[in-house]
């Protein structure tokens, strides 16, 4: 907010504060004034209830959690946790099974939606429809999910009847969709998809159209128009799609549990923590595992923002 | 892109090689679901020429221009380069250059790559695209800026970009669609200048579209007058500045004055109206015979003062808003019974007066067409007409002149 619309904002009726109206009317305008030329009027009072949530839900618990995670019930010396983490193989390991489920799950979501985004991105007819069934798997929750799809895949599931019926395999060997890595990354799929579409929709419509059309007059076909107009702009939001998707995968446990193999080929880094704090009640192991997921997903969006930073982000010209 | 200069105006002979002999649009219609935007537009351009499509918005100009681009396909009819038939080619295909009313620069590409795109997919070989593009710069003027990116210049510059990304691929057919109606007045005036300049320097044959008869009159060799999708007249500016078809093309030549009124005789050519309280004599259009007719009259063909004794069209009106032009006032004024009246002048009067204004006869014209008394206003600079049967104007929209 600039000091101008602050300033013209100020004398207007506030909703959130109807008291202070009166004291800045008559009684004290300069400062008032003073005050709104720096960005400071009552308009900032509408970031008190988000701040209050940020500090009470999120700063407060991590600060805490990371003092916890230095004060090991076990060992001894601050970093006993972390030592004990990297060195046990299993535990350590965690953190490449997860990558190896959350990064290939992020980038296929965001791949799927771009071609499906792209031809929804003007008016289509059937497109209200299109969206809302996309969208649906976001409304049921990864729990009711889990049990379709291990109605749906498992070995006498619908998927395979109609596998074996078409002789692609036989009763003995049916396809292995569940619990296993492939079960946890369908899930993710499901689940993850329908926000990297509605992120990537969205970033699309903000790119004006009419640079599309410019672009055809110019000589363009889809592929070029696609490749040198729209993908470039559409990058930094792809960008962005991609961590959101990476954060969610990342945190993968339902799923985990119930359509994977948690003790081992899907033992992700949430499930350790889970155990730390629930099966061995050692809460300042789990703080520390805790911690290292939060590092290695700080990590992977900083490479990519990181990235994205030398893309171009000014203006796609759209009309949002 | 080579300094041939060809003379302006309308009759020219095929400046370029590759250039067509004619553009045919042949019925090109378009509907939107139930609704005819475009009604059957047949139109000729010779090469070369610079045809302008005038109407105010909704009329179906920009649909006819995005048609002949290719971005919006016919409903019905054919678009013919010579004997080539084009309509049915994607705009990719069809190689014509576009100037969009919003610029529609590549936001990503400097000001070189942006000029340079047309020539990169036509596969040009680098080191002559380069040539061309700082051709196509320093013709608009830009070669300073060719490493800007788009969001670093203003406004004129960001279309003057644009043309010269449209030109630089040297198109038989440029489509403008209001590229100035972005910039403000003063830019404006040079763009025109520019555009003007550019189409005399290259001859690229160009359809512009635009609301504002002015840009229309100083641009192009031949307007075409468009209304709901069906055209009104085709011609040169002279022609139809000077002898406009209907009441319509009156308002958008600058017949602000727009009267139902009655033809009760006339002889020679001429014919007397009556209404309003008023009586007109003026030059008697087609088909004027008795019966309800549009007397058009602009605004500064009225005279104000005492006037002479052999003076025509002597009415009396009060004076109700005034603006100062600088050389001359803007005027609306009130008959008796309460019909609004523009005029120009430069003969001082003041709100509340009553005044004697009178227009020779010559200057007024009569309309058989009784029907189409208020072609839609453009936006207030353009000085398109705005509706003055009604007699409730207000002061904001007296403004407008």
């Amino acid at each position: 907010m600039t000091p101008v619309t602050s300033a013209s904002t100020s004398p207007a009726p506030n909703p959130p504060a109807p008291t202070a109206e009166r004291s800045g009317g008559t009684g004290r305008p300069a400062l008032s004034h003073r005050l709104a030329e720096r960005g400071i009027d009552r308009t900032l009072l509408l970031l008190l209830p988000g701040l209050v949530f940020l500090i009470l839900l999120f700063i407060y618990p991590f600060v805490y959690g990371l003092g916890l995670s230095f004060q090991p019930m076990h060992g001894s010396g601050a970093l006993y946790n972390y030592q004990k983490f990297f060195s046990d193989p299993y535990e350590r390991d965690t953190i490449w099974i997860t990558l190896k489920i959350g990064l290939p799950a992020a980038l296929i979501n965001v791949l799927a939606s771009v071609p499906i985004a792209y031809r929804l991105r003007g008016r289509v007819r059937g497109k209200r429809a299109l969206t809302t069934a996309l969208v649906i798997p976001i409304t049921l929750g990864t729990v009711l999910t889990a049990i379709g799809m291990i109605e749906y895949f498992s070995g006498t599931g619908w998927l395979n009847k109609i596998l074996i019926a078409l002789h692609i395999t036989d009763i003995d060997h049916p396809v292995p969709l569940l619990h296993n890595y492939w079960g946890v990354m369908l899930s993710l799929l499901v689940s993850g998809f329908p926000f990297a579409f509605l992120l990537t929709l969205s970033y699309l419509s903000g790119i004006d159209p009419s640079l599309e059309s410019a672009a055809a007059t110019l000589g363009a076909g889809w592929w070029q128009r696609f490749r040198d107009i729209v993908f470039p702009l559409l990058a930094p939001g792809l960008a962005m799609t991609f961590c959101l998707n990476f954060v969610l995968a990342f945190s993968v446990f339902p799923s985990a549990v119930l359509l994977g193999d948690p003790e081992r080929s899907t033992h992700v880094i949430s499930i350790a923590a889970y155990d730390a704090a629930y099966q061995e009640y050692d809460y300042s192991k789990a703080s520390a595992i805790a911690m290292v997921m939060a590092a290695v997903m700080l990590i992977v969006i900083s490479i990519v923002l990181f990235a994205r930073g030398r893309l171009y982000r000014g203006s796609s010209g759209g009309k949002g | 892109m080579t300094d041939r200069t060809s003379p302006p105006g309308p009759v020219r002979a095929p400046a370029r090689e590759g250039q067509f002999t004619h553009l045919r649009l042949d019925k090109v219609s378009r509907r939107f679901g139930d609704k005819l935007v475009l009604d059957g537009l047949d139109l000729r351009i010779a090469g070369g020429e610079f045809v302008a499509l005038l109407g105010p918005s909704g009329c179906g100009k920009s649909t006819a221009l995005n048609c002949l681009a290719g971005l919006l396909p016919l409903s019905g009819g054919g678009i013919w380069l010579d004997e080539r038939r084009v309509d049915t080619l994607p705009p990719e295909r069809r190689g014509f250059g576009m100037v969009f009313q919003n610029y529609a620069l590549f936001p990503h590409m400097s000001v070189r790559r942006n000029v340079g795109f047309g020539l990169r997919m036509r596969g040009i070989a680098r080191q002559e695209a380069r040539a061309r593009v700082d051709e196509a710069l320093r013709l608009v003027q830009l070669a300073p800026y060719a490493d800007r990116l788009p969001g670093q210049l203003s406004g004129g510059q960001q279309q003057r970009v644009a043309i010269a990304r449209a030109i630089v691929i040297e198109p038989p057919l440029v489509l403008m669609d209001e590229p100035l109606s972005n910039l403000d007045a003063a830019l404006r005036l040079d763009m025109r200048t520019e555009i003007r300049r550019l189409h005399q320097s290259l001859g690229l044959t160009t359809v512009y579209v635009t609301h504002d008869q002015e840009e229309a009159l100083s641009l192009a060799d031949r307007l075409v007058v468009l209304r709901e999708g069906v055209v009104q007249q085709v011609g040169t500016p002279e022609e139809l500045y000077r002898s406009p078809a209907n009441p319509y093309v009156a308002g958008f030549m600058g017949y602000r004055n727009l009267f139902a009124m009655t033809v009760t005789g006339g002889e020679g050519g001429h014919a007397t109206a009556r209404g309003l309280g008023i009586e007109l004599t003026g030059v008697a259009g087609e088909g004027v015979g008795s019966g309800p007719a549009t007397v058009a009259i602009r605004p500064e063909d009225f005279l104000v003062g005492e006037p002479p004794a052999d003076a025509e069209n002597v009415i009396e009106v009060g004076v109700e808003v005034v603006e100062y032009h600088g050389r001359e006032l803007a005027v609306q004024a009130r008959l008796p019974e309460g019909q609004a009246l523009r005029l120009r002048t430069s003969t001082r009067v003041e709100r509340g007066e009553t005044v004697r204004v009178w227009v020779p006869k010559d200057r007024v014209l009569i309309f058989a067409d009784a029907t189409a008394i208020s072609p839609q206003p453009g936006p207030p600079q353009s000085g398109a007409p705005d509706a003055t049967g009604s007699g409730q104007e207000t002061a904001a929209e007296a403004s407008a002149s």
